[in-house]
């Protein structure tokens, strides 16, 4: 599904990945653990195509596709998703509007027929009744005003409806409680599919409870430092992370 | 808002040239000679026909403007005007005025059908999703039609052109012409007063509701002719209205200019809505040609519990100095303005309102949302203020700008004035650009920086979009989107 | 603006008419001479400031300059001396009496050494008279403010004396430096001190000013303070207006940021008839946080104008604005702020806002906050209000017991107070926040 090969970014000047490789296959969900300041979040940002970052370095391969000279919007089509861990506001801009304009611009992109009003209304009530998603909320402006909780169950809502190939979860437990988390990681698993991979970054081994990898890889200074499965995650919870914070540097 | 899709739509179905409205109409014109002086002033009153008071009232007006001075305040730059170099009068030749809508000529009725305003009657009752407005067309110099008519006069309601007016209601124009914009109030006010040629007049009886929304459509043709048209509403006691305006014009290399008056009357709890759609020719991307737009707007609220509501969104011209305002005399009257202001290429926008409280408990709010790309200059310029016995006044004004690229311009001038300890009066103001962080956001969705680009526009200006009948504000969406094209990259 | 030159008053036809002379009495060597003579040809083109010069559309010169008055003369040491025995003004009315600080004494426009005590390492104070002399150290002199405003042209013209104090590069001064300002005599006099402030690069100082003067004379000021601040210095300015109730004060303050300098400045206007404070701040480098604050309590008839020009014309700048106005009786306040954002000051993060509390319906506040923005990579913003005393909360404190006198006073102490707070020397603060609670117990008592 997803391959990256001996990535280097730096963003004003500095560095951040360095030399990192990684795969996903189809259907797999890896997880991406770390310190703070691993370069966790910059992958995601990398992936989904933030224009912020210098790439000097490597390739990232969609189902063998190059995506590193593609528009965000156009690795959006191609069946990138990133819920960010800080989801922005965007006043005066409806959610559905939102939604919908997103929905067809995607299908238009991958020239699909667009979807009718009736079809496209019922997808969002059952995806977001699956999330306890109140209508009215839908109604508000996108993010505005929402809790961080909202926010989070909002970018799953949208992976629903976009129905993307590989989803990349950024931080989504942060800032979440118990039965947010609950709610959220539930939204996960239903989507998970053979034809769709998963990379869960978080910090915390306290996600992987409620979204269980099939892999688990740690960075660190840039790079994956080590892979494993899922009890990988149980012995950093144990350990910490003191171990690799030396290890590439 | 499936609005967002069409105008994503809109934008892509254009290329090069933007403006759509700039194709000419060739006609047979009768046009004064070039000029300005007391005999071009009695020929246009000749022309209209006009009673002798009025004509009287236009040479006063023109011996004041010689010896006014063009105000420089406003942050707007253009080469001197001049103005003998300007006809003052233009009209497509018709053999007699026209009785119905089939004595007009065709290519009048056809320019307007392009624009997209049906002036048949029955076309416009044809339009199944169209609800029912009145159009009252001003090509040039003159007033060439008016629909629905007789159906509004069934409810009491007057809406004909002004020179129409002055001989079937000499009365009412004379009693109300110049009471809100006198005169002498400014250079441009002072030189409509010598010079109007047509506009459009209201009258709504005591305790009616218009029964439908009235509109006029302005439509400069003619070269190097000005455009000064005069609109003169009167709403009685308990009476309201809500009308709409719309402007184009051919696209050319010269400047032209139009300088109108509009004078608003709200009665005891009367209730004025004024929705503008500005949509004059800009010029083109290096500031050639375009209309200048200096105009003088004014509503007064006359009466007790009086409402006038100014709604705009310019997206046309390659200037625009216009501080549509609100004289909030009676007690317990509300003035409202809400705006959005787009300027691209080389334009220049200097606008915004006045609210000026004399009555007691008066309120007012503005909310103002100003857009500037390409190389454009965009100035929000508003006045608020309570005169010592204005006690309970009260204002929230809102002005908040965005900035497309980094050649453009986004100013704020705000005069805030409170002259009794028991008014209250609240100003916020931010200038911001779109952020790169919410472009990605949804781009990361599949948008494209266009379609994100529009959107969070269309987010920004929302509130002030909410304000115009929905059939105008689908029109004005598509007219901000249109107005950016060229400024994402 | 008209370009039509309006018929002189006599207050200008006394200025042009005294200039002359000045210029031969007043200190100055051949350079200064030049300086004056151009600052006076500037006052002349543009005569005294009017409603329709937009920076002082709320505060007509030409209308409350009924007259120029004649130049106070320098004192020498002896009556210096002996004065501060005899003059009220001297011995009592000093706010910051208690304060532990450098002290330099400015009477009547002239800088007193005798009343003066400066003894800190890095700190140098010159006597300005004698520096415009010579030419000794004045390089700097008239380019911080630099506006073309007639109130700084008159001042450049007609400036008396006052003091040149450099901060030395990297010193950290140990207790602030108080610059006293006292108007003296029974004559109503004009008087036009300057001072000139050069604080080195990563040099930190509080500086402070006060100026006072006798109720009941009419006399006028008219001082520039420029400020040169050095890459990464630490400056904290606060000026104290309490002039004589029947005097009129114009002062401006010019300052040039350097490279993430940091500035905080005060202005606390209380008794003055009239006072106008302007402040030109530019930013010449990156990463300046500047903040500007000012509050007023006024009544009668009093006015008091802020006016300021703050012009980021560096990228990543930061300013903040907060001005608060308490205006009884017929007072009048008057707030002019633009923010200027030059094409290449992207980054900019500029907050401005100004508050007033009305407490009586003659009252008037007039507001113009204004933005001018050239770069879009800014977030700007402000906000302006005016109103009176929330009614709510007054009910609520009353409900609690509390008389409307006092209710009143704790809410306008509390409003002040957001301002006060910027001030980092707490003896400095609690000085100014005893200023508010008399002014409040005295109007309590009315």
């Amino acid at each position: 599904m997803l391959e990256i090969r001996n990535l280097h970014v730096s963003i004003e000047d500095k560095k951040i990945l360095n030399g990192l490789n990684l795969t996903v296959h189809d259907g797999e969900v890896a997880a991406i653990m770390g310190p703070n300041g691993s370069g966790k979040s910059t992958l995601s940002y990398v992936i989904a195509g933030k224009p912020d970052y210098d790439i000097h370095d490597g390739e990232i391969l969609l189902d063998g596709e190059n995506v590193l000279e593609m528009d965000p919007d156009a690795r959006a089509a191609a069946g990138i998703f990133l819920a960010f861990q800080y989801p922005l506001e965007i006043p005066g801009v409806a959610t559905m509007t939102f939604l919908k304009a997103a929905m067809q611009a995607q299908r238009k992109a991958r020239g699909e027929e667009e979807l009718s009003t009736a079809e496209f209304m019922k997808r969002v009530r059952d995806q977001a009744g699956h999330l306890g998603i109140p209508q009215d909320m839908l109604k508000r402006g996108l993010n505005v005003g929402f809790s961080g909780g909202e926010k989070k169950r909002m970018e799953i809502l949208q992976m629903a409806l976009l129905e993307p190939k590989f989803c990349i979860l950024d931080e989504t437990d942060s800032g979440l409680d118990i039965d947010a988390l609950k709610v959220v990681s539930e939204g996960v698993n239903r989507l998970r599919a053979k034809d769709r991979s998963f990379l869960v970054i978080t910090h915390y081994q306290r996600l992987l409870n409620y979204i269980v990898p099939d892999t688990v890889h740690v960075m660190a200074h840039g790079q994956v430092v080590k892979s494993g499965g899922k009890e990988l995650a149980l012995e950093l919870e144990a350990n910490g992370y003191a171990d690799y914070k030396t290890l590439a540097a | 808002m499936p609005a967002v899709k069409e105008t994503v739509e809109q934008v892509k179905a254009i290329d090069v040239d933007q403006y759509k409205y700039g194709f000419e109409t060739q006609l047979e014109v009768d046009k004064a000679p070039k000029g300005l002086n007391e005999d071009i002033v009695r020929l246009i009153s000749a022309k209209k026909k006009e009673p002798a008071w009025m004509l009287e009232w236009r040479l006063d007006a023109y011996r004041r403007w010689l010896t006014m001075r063009e105000p420089t305040w406003a942050r707007v730059e253009y080469p001197e005007i001049d103005f003998q170099d300007i006809h003052y009068y233009a009209a497509p030749k018709m053999n007699a005025a026209p009785k119905t809508i089939d004595d007009v000529d065709p290519a009048i009725l056809d320019t307007y059908k392009k624009l997209g305003i049906p002036l048949r009657e029955q076309e416009i009752l044809a339009g199944v999703q169209q609800s029912k407005v009145a159009v009252d067309a001003v090509f040039d110099s003159v007033s060439v039609a008016t629909t629905f008519k007789e159906e509004l006069k069934k409810a009491g309601v007057i809406f004909c052109s002004i020179s129409e007016a002055l001989h079937e209601y000499p009365e009412l124009v004379k009693k109300y012409i110049g009471t809100v914009v006198p005169v002498t109030d400014n250079y441009y006010a002072t030189l409509n007063s010598a010079v109007f040629t047509d506009g459009s007049f209201v009258y709504v009886p005591k305790g009616v509701r218009c029964p439908m929304e009235l509109s006029t459509y302005f439509r400069i043709n003619e070269k190097n002719t000005g455009q000064f048209e005069r609109t003169l509403i009167i709403v009685e006691e308990g009476a309201y209205v809500s009308y709409l305006e719309g402007c184009t014009a051919p696209q050319r290399d010269e400047n032209q200019l139009h300088a109108a008056v509009v004078e608003l009357i709200a009665l005891d709890d009367a209730e004025i809505k004024y929705s503008t759609v500005q949509n004059w020719y800009p010029g083109d991307k290096d500031g050639k040609g375009g209309i200048y737009n200096f105009v003088t707007k004014r509503g007064d609220c006359r009466g007790k519990n009086s409402k006038i509501s100014w709604t705009q969104v310019e997206t046309g011209s390659a200037i625009t100095w216009k501080y549509p305002s609100c004289i909030l005399r009676g007690e317990g009257s509300r003035g409202e303005f809400y705006s959005i202001a787009v300027s691209n290429g080389r334009q220049q926008v200097d606008s915004g309102t006045k609210m000026i409280h004399l009555g007691k408990n008066t309120t007012s709010r503005i909310i103002s949302k100003g857009i500037s790309a390409g190389h454009s200059q965009n100035t929000y310029r508003g006045l608020v203020s309570a005169h010592r016995r204005a006690t309970g006044a009260r204002n929230f004004t809102n002005c908040d700008s965005l900035l497309i690229g980094n050649n453009c311009g986004a100013h704020t001038v705000p005069y805030i004035e409170s002259k009794n300890g028991s008014s209250i009066f609240e100003h916020e103001a931010t200038t911001s650009k779109i952020s790169e962080d919410q472009l990605f956001y949804c781009m990361q969705r599949g948008l494209s920086a266009e379609e994100a680009t529009a959107l969070i526009v269309n987010g920004f200006v929302k509130d002030v979009l909410q304000q115009l009948p929905m059939e105008f504000a689908v029109e004005a969406q598509k007219l901000i989107s249109i107005s950016l094209e060229g400024s994402v990259g | 603006m008209s370009d039509v030159t309006p018929i002189r008053t006599p207050a200008e036809n006394a200025l042009i008419a005294a200039f002359p002379a000045a210029r031969k009495s007043l200190p100055g060597n051949a350079h200064v001479i030049a300086l004056r003579e151009a600052a006076f040809n500037r006052f002349e083109a543009k005569g005294l400031p009017h409603r329709r010069v937009e920076e002082w559309k709320y505060t007509d010169l030409r209308t409350a300059l009924r007259d120029a008055l004649p130049l106070a003369d320098a004192l020498n040491v002896a009556d210096a001396a002996a004065l501060a025995q005899s003059d009220s003004c001297l011995s009592s009315g000093d706010a910051f009496a208690e304060l532990d600080a450098h002290r330099v004494v400015i009477v009547n426009g002239h800088f007193v050494p005798s009343l003066s005590s400066v003894n800190a390492q890095g700190v140098t104070v010159n006597d300005l008279a004698e520096a415009l002399s010579t030419g000794a150290g004045i390089d700097a002199l008239g380019t911080m403010a630099k506006a073309d405003d007639s109130a700084l042209a008159l001042n450049a013209a007609f400036m008396q004396g006052g003091v040149v104090i450099d901060i030395a590069k990297g010193a950290s001064v140990d207790k602030p430096i108080y610059l006293r300002f006292i108007v003296m005599g029974q004559e109503a006099r004009a008087i036009y001190p300057r001072v000139l402030v050069t604080v080195g690069e990563g040099a930190a100082v509080t500086l402070i000013e006060a100026h006072q003067g006798g109720d009941g004379i009419a006399y006028q000021t008219n001082a520039v303070v420029e400020i040169k601040a050095g890459a990464k210095s630490h400056i904290q300015h606060i000026r104290l207006n309490a002039h004589g109730d029947a005097a009129i004060d114009l002062s401006s303050l010019g300052t040039d940021l350097g490279e993430a300098a940091e500035f905080k400045s005060m202005n606390f206007v209380m008794r003055p008839a009239l006072a106008r404070h302007q402040v030109f701040a530019r930013f010449s480098g990156e990463h300046i946080k500047l903040d500007v604050s000012g509050a007023a309590l006024l009544k009668g008839k009093q006015h008091a104008d802020s006016t300021l020009y703050v012009d980021h014309a560096m990228p990543h700048g930061e300013s903040r604005e907060l001005f608060k106005h308490v205006i009884d009786d017929e007072a009048v306040g008057v707030f002019q702020g633009k923010i200027v954002v030059q094409p290449i000051a992207q980054k900019t993060d500029g907050r401005m806002m100004s508050q007033a509390i009305l407490l009586s319906d003659d009252a008037t506040m007039y507001n113009k906050p204004e933005l001018e923005i050239f770069a879009d990579d800014v977030a700007c913003g402000h906000g302006a209000t005016c109103g009176a005393l929330d009614d709510d909360l007054l009910f609520y404190l009353r409900a609690r017991g509390l008389p409307k006198p006092e209710a009143e006073a704790l809410m306008l102490a509390a409003f002040i107070g957001e301002a006060l707070e910027k001030i980092e020397n707490d003896s400095v603060r609690e000085a100014l926040e005893a200023q508010t609670q008399a002014w409040l117990l005295a109007r309590a008592v009315k």
